[in-house]
């Protein structure tokens, strides 16, 4: 079968690609616009280190096909940055180091950053289950938790 | 224990030691520019696949690969022939080259038997299913206690077990015995007034990195290639490969990934070899990257376990005697590390009689790797119970009883050496005095709070680290072990500490195979240590040379002066005669005075002080289906120093958590036919951020002698006392006591309805 050709807006560009019919957009962006840092940990929805958003949705990426995305806006963990200034979430983890190894860490600033657009004063309990679907093997979660709380207080100082 | 007296920082005011800055590798990390393994790409690379047995154990009859290659876009497939046997009677080569690519046999469910290259993902997978293999299934056998049985099918052809006397006559599938201890066991438990004894068994489990083995991989006719690989220890990668595909290790240059965890998973090969194997028969590049289903069938895991515990006491708690017997499945080829189980059994506690053995047993499962302090959790498991049940049963207070026993300085150890100063004490001490032991439970129905102890060893070992000196007072700092937890951080630190410089001013990269002296692999909580010792000892020669460059540039005795603060100064009856000499103006002018000016050091690092932690946890065991939920949580464990204490607490935190997963969820299950039953994140659970209370981490101090400012490794044992600290909290909750991890909610469920 013939690739499929895909028009999306990607952080904000407009970029198009050529998919296989079975391509995942979790390979599509990570092999075909080199965004890397979407992850892959598994493959198959259970460890959330693929997570985008899709039209603002947050999804694994390993579970979207290529092709839903045409005429769609992704965010990737490349677009939340303002050009040198970090996104608080961004400035947060470091600060709490809450990362070790860091491969989990641009699917958890990406889920963070869907809960924050629409709950920006969480408790720690919505936190914790909000972010269940993003596995972190280094940190126990602590250290991420305490940053997302931070960086929700920053977002709400400076909203 | 004989430990170099290194040791030189006491009262010492530390300026970048001990706070807290953002790491180096921070901002790449959080914008997803950091390149871990299957980030890169080499130019015109092919993407390789890897067949895997079905069967737990096989005769290969035949292997048909024709219709595979004829597949369009497939540059080529490989199987055992592609990799002669070159071990030359290195066993361990040997069992490596098995791994690899099966030969005759499988050996278990995931064993790699084939592998493709081809222009695309979606055609080596094609491929893969055009590999005709023909086996002939042998009986297998997947847990210890069956293997050891009269009769159990011999796996890889067994063994004549050694470490007994005398030698058996006969192969079985116990491949080695170790045996620990002193003192008289039998006159001490005459003297015990109570004597528990328990039988143990834990589930094995796999490390879980959340990033997949993967690597690129590239070879030329000549023999000159490059690896680009995630692992914990790249040089390990270079030996092995140049080893298992007869290559000069010269030629085989091997650069690090970022790493997406391994906790021992990492420390050894598993596609690099057939990533270059299938470069060099391509000719082309070729990417590989494992899926989770193969992470789990075919990498990793640790050892499940059989453990036998008798401990014997005085009415006032005091131990007069232990005894543990430890069976450790491990793996098609042995090495269980079940001498390590039987090493760290009773290291907590000062013993009269004791006495550990330990059975290293095949089974058709996985070759094992280290697991984050590999043996000691569920060997502490078992201890930890039975020293609870006998506080329980004498009324005793739980952490009193372990301080009563615990070991201290000049304490011979039950493996052997005495202990130089050690924290165990202090770590019990600090956990009796917060307010988490001291503080109710939080009211609720069946919930209770267990203690519990661990011990893991530390290593040191080789190590070479390189400091240039650049004319903008700037520092690069080179060193030869993935960061997998923040590393670069502490190494610049004790870097920017030595040389009075900011921690900005330093720039630290692991460097390639080709580019510094051998580093040994990142385990055993050694880098901190290692390598801090040594980037000490390199700041202090390239400060050497900075002061021998100051003294000729003042025409003064090398020995007139001190580094302080970032610069040279005259001293003695030279003081004050020069105004003192900056690292910038000293390097910036060195072109006159010699040349440039580096620093470096290398050394077999040994002295790595070894390390004790408590912990407390309160559960709430919800009786009608079997699920435990952590309410609260303590971690308290010695660091020696804590150079960045901000990822010490981490380590504290990540390994509790580790060891909570263990405890409560965590297992490799295997049907009757010898296949892994749940090789994905969904069936094995390991803990989510909504399963856990915020854990708290507490550090204590005792200088480590071995290290300039007293650093021990802190990585590997917050994974030891969970275990036991979950069971003990889970038997004060409900009053069943587990003998059998995990404590999933279908077991604790059943054992709960058979008590009542």
């Amino acid at each position: 079968m013939s690739n499929i050709h895909v028009t999306t807006t990607v952080n904000g560009d407009v970029m198009e690609f050529l998919c296989e019919p079975d391509e995942s957009l979790m390979d599509a962006l990570r092999d075909r616009l080199s965004l890397t840092g979407v992850k892959e940990g598994c493959g198959s929805g259970d460890c959330g280190a693929c997570s985008v958003t899709v039209d603002g949705r947050l999804v694994c990426s390993c579970l979207v096909l290529a092709a839903e995305a045409e005429g769609c806006k992704i965010t990737t963990v490349e677009g939340l940055a303002k050009g040198d200034k970090l996104h608080p979430l961004q400035q947060k983890f470091l600060e709490h180091a809450a990362l070790q190894c860091g491969i989990c860490t641009p699917g958890f600033l990406v889920a963070s950053k869907a809960l924050l657009d629409r709950n920006p004063n969480p408790t720690e309990h919505e936190i914790r289950y909000w972010l269940a679907g993003n596995l972190c093997r280094c940190t126990g979660y602590d250290k991420i938790v305490r940053a997302v709380v931070d960086a929700a207080a920053e977002l709400r100082r400076t909203a | 224990m004989a430990q170099d007296a290194k040791f030189e920082a006491k009262g010492r005011k530390f300026d970048v030691v001990g706070s807290r800055p953002i790491r180096p590798d921070g901002i790449d990390k959080v914008t997803g520019r950091a390149r871990f393994g299957a980030d890169m790409t080499m130019p015109g690379q092919l993407y390789g696949k890897v067949l895997r047995s079905p069967h737990p154990h096989a005769m290969i009859k035949s292997i048909d690969v024709s219709a595979a290659e004829a597949l369009p876009g497939v540059k080529a497939v490989i199987t055992s022939k592609d990799l002669p046997d070159l071990s030359g009677g290195d066993q361990g080569m040997k069992d490596n080259l098995i791994n690899t690519l099966a030969r005759d046999r499988v050996l278990y469910d995931g064993h790699a038997v084939a592998a493709v290259a081809a222009i695309s993902n979606s055609i080596a997978l094609k491929a893969l299913k055009l590999i005709k293999v023909t086996y002939e299934a042998l009986p297998h056998v997947t847990d210890v206690d069956e293997a050891m049985k009269d009769g159990a099918p011999l796996v890889n052809g067994g063994a004549i077990t050694s470490g007994m006397e005398p030698a058996p006559t006969k192969k079985s599938n116990i491949i080695a015995r170790h045996q620990f201890g002193h003192g008289d066991i039998a006159k001490g438990f005459a003297e015990a007034d109570i004597v528990v004894e328990r039988s143990f068994t834990t589930e094995a489990t796999h490390q879980g990195y959340i990033e997949p083995h993967a690597c690129v991989a590239s070879i030329n006719a000549d023999g000159f290639g490059d690896i680009w690989v995630s692992t914990q220890g790249h040089y390990n990668v270079r030996t092995t490969c140049s080893a298992l595909l007869g290559l000069d290790s010269a030629k085989l240059r091997v650069t690090a990934s970022e790493i997406g965890g391994g906790f021992g998973g990492k420390t050894v090969t598993n596609i690099e070899p057939l990533a270059l194997a299938l470069s060099r028969k391509s000719n082309r590049p070729v990417k590989m990257v494992m899926s989770r289903e193969e992470v789990f069938r075919g990498t990793g895991p640790t050892a499940s376990s059989s453990i036998w515990t008798k401990i014997g006491a005085k009415k006032d708690g005091r131990i007069t005697a232990a005894h543990s017997i430890i069976k450790f499945q491990g793996g098609p080829f042995g090495g269980s590390l079940v001498d390590m189980g039987a090493m760290a059994a009773f290291a907590c506690y000062d013993l009269p009689n004791v006495k550990t053995e330990g059975y290293d047993v095949l089974c058709n499962r996985p070759r094992l790797a280290a697991y984050r302090a590999p043996s000691a959790p569920m060997v502490t498991f078992a201890t930890e119970s039975v020293v609870q049940e006998i506080c329980d049963r004498l009324g005793l207070d739980s952490a009193s009883m372990r301080i009563m026993n615990a070991a201290k300085e000049g304490t011979k150890s039950s493996y052997g050496p005495t202990y130089g100063p050690i924290g165990i004490r202090a770590t019990l001490e600090a956990a009796k005095n917060h307010p988490h032991y001291s503080a109710p439970i939080a009211p609720g129905k069946h919930r209770g709070r267990g203690m519990a102890c661990g011990f893991w060893f530390n290593f040191g070992g080789n190590t070479s680290v390189s400091m240039g000196l650049n004319g903008d007072g700037t520092v690069a700092l080179s060193y030869g072990n993935p960061d997998i937890g923040g590393t670069r951080a502490s190494l610049s630190m004790m870097a920017a500490e030595e040389l009075g410089i900011p921690y900005e001013k330093v720039r630290c990269v692991i460097a390639d195979t080709a580019t510094l002296g051998h580093n040994d692999i990142t385990d055993g909580s050694r880098v901190t240590f290692a390598a801090g010792l040594a980037t000490i000892e390199a700041a202090r020669d390239a400060i050497k040379k900075m002061c021998a460059r100051a003294a000729k540039t003042w025409g003064i005795a090398e020995d007139a002066v001190v580094w302080e603060k970032g610069h040279a100064k005259p001293a003695g009856s030279n003081a004050g005669k020069f105004e003192p000499l900056s690292l910038k103006q000293i390097v910036a002018a060195s072109g006159n005075t010699g040349g440039p000016i580096a620093g470096h050091y290398e050394v077999f690092a040994d002295g790595a002080g070894v390390s004790f932690g408590t912990h407390i946890a309160d559960v709430e065991v919800d009786v009608e289906t079997g699920k435990v939920t952590v309410l609260r949580y303590t971690v308290f464990q010695d660091a020696g120093k804590a150079i960045h204490p901000a990822y010490v607490e981490g380590q504290y935190q990540g390994g509790a958590a580790q060891g909570i997963g263990w405890a409560l969820n965590e297992e490799y299950i295997y049907g009757k036919d010898g296949r892994l039953q749940n090789a994905g994140f969904l069936d094995y659970r390991i803990p989510v951020c909504s399963d856990l209370p915020m854990i708290e981490a507490v550090i204590l101090e005792i200088p480590n002698p071995g290290h300039p400012y007293g650093v021990r490794g802190v990585g590997e044992t917050p994974i030891v006392p969970p275990l036991g600290a979950m069971a003990n909290a889970i038997a004060a909750a409900t009053g069943v006591r587990m003998g059998s991890i995990p404590m999933s909610p279908p077991r604790l469920l059943k054992a709960i309805e058979e008590k009542a």
